[in-house]
């Protein structure tokens, strides 16, 4: 199972590579929401700070949107999605693959959007790990989640709208728990870095992914076969 | 005749659905191991169908089906691994190299990549066209990239749609020729093709199929007719009925019932099992005008005693 997941994320992610499509339209569109975001709140800089780690979850939101998409269109070419199903690979481990994929684009992504965000939006980093280990946490529930709900609607001819409404509602957990960790890491509010209640915010995360990569394994075959 | 070995294909009145539709409406098809089937059958026979089922993308609803000794209706993934699809699209990814794609296909099926560089080669996908990326090919080129990949996997059942699709005329030998050799290494081949005349040359058997059932079962027999070069010859229709295609290999095959080909020198004319539901039990022949008193005959009614005869594959079971 690692040895197809690593085979077919290896194969995502030089797709990404040669195509650029993260880096040509997802960045600067992620870039495009962070500076609208700025626009829309006004130029106080207070304002833009205390908003800060939730305008940053949410373009996160928006392109996990485009990144799964962008995933599982690589698959939905005439004949593509057989050539999966054909190749004999574990389907846990087209899942995992993918699902590694579309993390670790995002947590570039993430790391120009946080980047951003303290820029444009004059925020300052007050515990690093919190951030990072929020991130990375949010991100594999998201990547997971996204994945596997780009699977099951891969087949279907509304797929780019039915997937964001399937996907956007159910990464509500992660929307929350990570603007509330990334509040506490930025010092914003009455959540400063190592207050009460981060733990538990970062075990909605953790509960969140494991449930999402642990669902993606067992249902992603029955998926594959089924759309 | 019973077949020495079990089938690699034994579909037993297989019925598959697409939506509410019968793909499949009682398909029996029986393929022995190292034959090259050839499918035959206007638009939505069910020839792609058969494919898909055998290859275990179509879940056959009732009846059996058998692929490679895998009860398919038990688990439709058993066989994925040991079977190749060369299917109406590329299922290839426009951004990796022909090389990344064919070596993708090799490893993820579990094969060996030590020959990988042969098999592009014989492909002529070596040097430049090595690292193209997929999408900057010709629809020909990735066809052959889909083949690369293919003859790289080496599966045991080959299951080939409209192979010559897309292909120049080299291509098109090319294609004969890896089929020919995938057969001669003991791999089962199953051809969905609406181009007889290049396909039938392959071909151990011709099935026919229509509205998602075999219809007829053509089975060639090698006899040598022994007529001069160029003759035209004709198999009476009604009973043993057909054209008869000059074919480079040898060998004239019959198709279609009542109309005239060239018989090339010393070749074996191929006679067609009637329609196992309609005909009865006898013997059919075939003739050639000027050629020697005919020697071709066949066990007619069913498809099993052709499947008995030298270079038959198939059987209706």
């Amino acid at each position: 199972m690692l040895r197809d997941a690593m085979l077919v994320a290896g194969k995502d992610l030089r797709i990404e590579l040669r195509s650029r499509v993260v880096l040509h339209q997802v960045v600067p569109f992620a870039a495009l929401v962070l500076l609208l975001f700025a626009f829309a709140l006004g130029p106080d800089r207070k304002a833009l700070a205390a908003a800060a780690a939730g305008l940053f979850w949410v373009a996160v939101l928006f392109v996990t949107v485009l990144a799964v998409q962008r995933s599982a269109a690589l698959e939905s070419a005439p004949g593509a999605r057989d050539t999966l199903r054909l190749s004999g690979l574990d389907p846990a481990g087209v899942f995992l693959g993918k699902t590694v994929a579309v993390v670790l684009e995002l947590i570039v992504l993430e790391v120009l959007l946080g980047a951003g965000a303290v820029v444009l939006y004059g925020s300052t980093v007050h515990s690093y790990p919190e951030l990072v280990v929020s991130a990375v946490v949010g991100t594999v529930g998201l990547g997971a989640a996204g994945t596997l709900y780009g699977s099951l609607t891969a087949g279907l001819r509304v797929r780019e709208t039915l997937m964001p409404f399937l996907l956007l509602p159910v990464a509500a957990p992660v929307l929350l728990a990570g603007t509330r960790l990334w509040q506490a890491a930025l010092g914003i509010g009455s959540s400063g870095p190592g207050v009460t209640g981060s733990g538990s915010w970062l075990t909605v995360l953790a509960v969140f992914a494991v449930v999402y990569v642990g669902l993606g394994v067992l249902v992603f075959g029955p998926v594959q076969e089924a759309s | 005749m019973v077949p020495a070995m079990p089938p690699v294909v034994h579909l037993r009145n297989a019925v598959a659905l697409t939506g509410r539709f019968p793909a499949l409406a009682g398909v029996d098809l029986a393929v022995e191991q190292g034959s090259v089937v050839v499918l035959e059958g206007s638009n939505g026979a069910g020839k792609t169908s058969v494919l898909r089922a055998c290859a275990g993308l179509l879940a056959v609803t009732s009846g059996a089906i058998e692929v490679l000794g895998c009860d398919l209706r038990v688990d439709r993934t058993a066989v994925r691994r040991r079977v190749g699809m060369l299917g109406h699209a590329a299922a290839l990814y426009d951004d990796l190299t022909v090389v990344e794609s064919v070596r993708f296909a090799v490893r993820a099926a579990g094969g060996d990549l030590a020959g990988l560089d042969a098999v592009l080669e014989r492909l002529e996908l070596s040097g430049r066209l090595r690292r193209t990326a997929v999408g900057r090919l010709s629809a020909g080129q990735r066809r052959r990239v889909d083949l690369a990949a293919l003859v790289a996997r080496r599966p045991e059942l080959w299951l080939l749609d409209e192979p010559h699709a897309s292909l120049d005329a080299a291509g098109r030998d090319l294609v004969d020729a890896v089929v020919r050799d995938a057969a001669a290494g003991g791999a089962t081949v199953l051809v969905a093709s609406h181009e007889l005349q290049a396909v039938v040359p392959l071909a151990d058997q011709v099935v026919t199929l229509a509205g998602g059932r075999v219809v007829g079962c053509c089975s060639p027999i090698g006899v040598d007719v022994g007529v001069p070069a160029g003759a035209a010859g004709v198999v009476p229709p009604g009973v043993a009925g057909g054209e008869v295609v000059g074919v480079p290999a040898g060998v004239a095959r019959v198709v279609q019932a009542g109309s005239a080909g060239e018989v090339p020198a010393g070749v074996a004319v191929a006679v067609p099992v009637p329609d196992p539901v309609t005909s009865t039990t006898g013997a059919a022949a075939a003739t050639v005008p000027g050629a020697p008193a005919p020697t071709v005959t066949c066990e007619a009614g069913t498809c099993d005693g052709a499947s008995a005869l030298p270079g038959a594959g198939a059987h209706v079971a």
